[in-house]
């Protein structure tokens, strides 16, 4: 199967894992080098926001936090809609080694297939908005 | 993930290789269901090449006929199989390499001096 369902990237940082996970767990570390604006409610199952000047705002949602190893948290799929449910699962590794961090990120979650694209599926999504475009001009005519 | 999608992403990205089809998805898009003759209205295409890339785009099931107005043939666009091709290219770009690039950049300036 070609569709990659899982990205993984490791980089050796000169940097202790508590310098590292300020850098990925606080508004002002985030906001150093991933969104522009960062907003973060640092619990599990706590909301997070990263928007860019002229990119859209991001919603995340924090879901794993084992302070300084493992930080995890959902978002959303790029280029899906902003009401679509589905989130791909990031999670952030900090190893020590040596003076300096191993950080290890996977991000999962991309082969999950739209449910909606099953044809029947499909199809009650579409009449479903021409049948209502057909009642208001219905309701349009009728006044 | 059913066995399929991948013969959905070639149809996808098939479709998606040739200019005029793209031109008349992004018109159905755009515009919503349309004949072949109103597209051509619209696009600098001939009717009778637009006719030809909407029968082979029924086919690969990206758009689905329907009865229009004086007997003509409606064409509508089905979202369902860009889906398909949209959950791949969201992975394609996904820019770790850039993002850890700039943490990277981030840690060795802002607070390098004070950890060695």
């Amino acid at each position: 199967m070609s569709f990659p369902d899982r990205i993984e990237r490791t980089v050796d940082v000169a940097h202790p894992p508590e310098k590292v996970w300020a850098a990925l767990t606080t508004a002002e570390g985030l906001s150093s080098w991933f969104g522009q604006k960062v907003t973060i409610d640092l619990r599990v199952g706590g909301a997070a926001t990263m928007s860019w000047t002229d990119g859209p705002t991001v919603e995340m949602r924090v879901e794993r936090l084992e302070e300084p190893t493992v930080f995890g948290y959902t978002w959303q799929i790029p280029g899906l809609p902003k009401d679509d449910p589905r989130r791909t699962y990031v999670e952030f590794t900090l190893e020590r080694a040596g003076s300096g961090t191993r950080l290890t990120v996977v991000e999962t979650g991309f082969a999950q297939l739209p449910t909606e694209m099953v044809r029947p599926n499909y199809d009650d999504h579409t009449s479903g908005w021409a049948s209502e475009l057909g009642e208001l001009v219905s309701y349009l005519d009728a006044g | 993930m059913p066995a399929d999608v991948e013969g959905i992403a070639e149809q996808v990205f098939s479709a998606l290789a040739d200019p005029t089809r793209r031109a008349v998805l992004a018109a159905l898009a755009a515009g919503g269901p349309a004949t072949a003759t109103d597209l051509a209205d619209r696009l600098p295409i001939t009717r009778q090449a637009i006719a030809k890339h909407l029968t082979l785009l029924a086919n690969a099931g990206l758009v689905t006929a329907e009865p229009g107005e004086r007997r003509r043939v409606r064409f509508r666009l089905q979202a369902g199989p860009m889906q398909v091709a949209q959950q791949f290219l969201a992975a394609m770009s996904r820019d770790w390499d850039r993002s850890l690039g700039a943490l990277t950049e981030h840690l060795d300036r802002s607070i390098g001096g004070q950890d060695e």
